[in-house]
């Protein structure tokens, strides 16, 4: 987009109001949006989790066993607690979000949205059920 | 004497001030009254020097977005008994320079809005006297939402990126380019994605999904930008796979 | 196309990471962060941990899980800073702190799930 003619650009008379920086603070609906952006901080902190657990893996026995008593850490539950929060929150506002994205029709109608958003919830459920039965199955 | 309710406007004379001031004035409360109603009143009754733009009062026109209680709303579709027992505190849209008391200055929106030319654009541009396009209602439905966009720049006043980075596109043009993408009789989509895919173009945006909330017609703003970054993604990736084919 | 801009392949892999932390995510910071620790429920030993990772297709899965993710924490995490905090002339440090990030991660990932026993 190039800038606007200098006409609309530097008229002195003209009464401009900055947007502070806490403009976020302002306004529930955009602190859910940076709340929402923010999930990502801890997207990001579980992939570093998961990486130390796949070194621990690959050094051996006693270092995994160091790191599970590592993740014992009451700092770091809690951490995990506060994280879990933001990516079940990132989760959610995803599904919902995707029919927004994805204007899906059916026989020239548009499906609502709460048809396109189940599928992601039903996905949702059957792969964490999956992955807990992976590592919870006996033997 | 009648119940009355306070109406606080944002005052700014250029000629005299260098920031806006807020001046309060009595209005009767009218339970039928909207707050351009109000505002009406007091230009005719109580202050002719007030200025604020307005036309249709049934909100087609969109003239009359102003920030209410600071919310972005058609002043004309907005009721002062829902802000009973007041005060009402009338300001201009946000994001926009203030000319004077509640007009803004909307050059900018204007370029912005021609620059993703939206009207039908043809390849072969036949004369009418070939007749007209035909469309099914099918075909209509598709873009229909889009097409109830007023120009009333309530989205740009709601849109925290718009404010941020004035060079953004903003919602309302890219919601009418894909109003027009989505014609079957229109032969542009290329042309305007050449302008709607640079970075001040769909990229810009966060997704805030505050310009659906407040827009006064329903068209999702939000979601047509969505669209369009899927369709230029897919687009990409087409054109990056097989760069011989004619997008 | 006139401008040619990698936006829309960065939005790709923001997208794709999107969709991967939603569904992976939550339910393995939920045993690993808390269940586990916490002793709720009993975590699987290490030969059975090492026996479920050393499958191809988990390798597969949790290489894609953290290059994607990774992408998606740069992308929306840069226009967090961009946006929250209006430092938008700092953007090539944020650029390399973030992109640079995801790529160091991504490599890691890499490495450890490629070097496993």
């Amino acid at each position: 987009m190039k800038p606007s003619t200098a006409y609309s650009q530097y008229h002195p008379k003209w009464h401009r109001t900055r947007v502070s920086t806490l403009w976020w603070s302002r306004k529930w609906s955009y602190l859910k949006f940076m709340l929402r952006e923010l999930s990502s901080v801890f997207v990001a902190f579980y992939v570093v989790i998961l990486l130390l657990q796949l070194h621990a893996l690959g050094r051996g026995p006693e270092a995994y066993l160091e790191f599970q008593l590592w993740l014992q850490n009451p700092l770091l539950v809690v951490l995990n607690g506060i994280g879990f929060l933001f990516v079940l929150f990132h989760a959610v506002t995803w599904f919902n979000l995707t029919p927004k994205a994805m204007a899906v029709r059916l026989r020239g109608r548009r499906l609502p949205n709460v048809l396109v958003a189940a599928p992601n919830y039903a996905v949702w459920l059957a792969v964490s059920a999956l992955i807990v039965f992976l590592l919870m199955r006996q033997g | 004497m009648a119940e009355t309710i306070t109406i606080e406007v944002a005052r700014y004379r250029p000629e005299q001030e260098a920031e806006p001031t807020l001046q309060s004035y009595e209005v009767p409360f009218n339970k039928d009254w909207v707050v351009l109603d109000a505002l009406n009143y007091i230009k005719d009754h109580v202050d002719g020097s007030l200025s604020f733009r307005w036309s249709c009062r049934m909100g087609v026109c969109g003239s009359c977005g102003m920030t209410v209680n600071g919310e972005p709303k058609l002043t004309c579709a907005t009721f002062l008994s829902h802000y009973h027992p007041g005060p009402i505190r009338v300001e201009p849209l946000r994001n926009f320079p203030v000319v004077r008391d509640l007009v803004i200055e909307m050059t900018d929106f204007m370029e912005k809005l021609q620059s993703v030319k939206p009207w039908i654009v043809r390849e072969d541009d036949p004369a009418p006297a070939e007749g007209e396009f035909l469309q099914t209602p099918e075909q209509l439905d598709k873009y229909k939402q889009f097409s109830m966009c007023i120009n009333c720049m309530i989205c740009y006043a709601a849109c925290p990126v718009y404010g941020l980075d004035p060079q953004f596109v903003g919602p309302a043009a890219i919601a009418l380019a894909q109003r027009y993408n989505l014609d079957s009789r229109d032969q542009g989509k290329q042309e305007r994605m050449d302008v709607l895919s640079q970075h001040e173009g769909i990229w810009g945006c966060t997704f805030v999904g505050e310009c659906t909330e407040v827009c006064p017609k329903n068209v999702d703003p939000a979601g047509a930008i969505q669209q369009y970054k899927l369709a230029a993604t897919q687009e990409w990736f087409k054109s990056f796979l097989m760069p011989w084919s004619k997008p | 196309m006139a401008n040619r801009s990698n936006e829309p392949f960065l939005w790709a892999l923001f997208s794709g990471g999107g969709v991967a932390a939603a569904f992976l995510i939550p339910v393995l910071l939920f045993l690993y962060g808390l269940a586990f620790p916490l002793g709720w429920l009993q975590p699987p030993d290490y030969e059975r941990t090492l026996g479920l990772v050393q499958h191809p297709l988990t390798r597969l899965v949790l290489f894609l899980l953290c290059f994607l993710s990774l992408f998606h924490w740069a992308h929306r995490f840069r226009f967090t800073l961009y946006d929250g905090l209006q430092i938008k002339h700092l953007n090539p440090a944020i650029n390399l702190f973030c992109y640079g990030g995801a790529v160091t991660g991504t490599l890691a990932a890499a490495y450890l799930l490629w070097t496993l026993p």
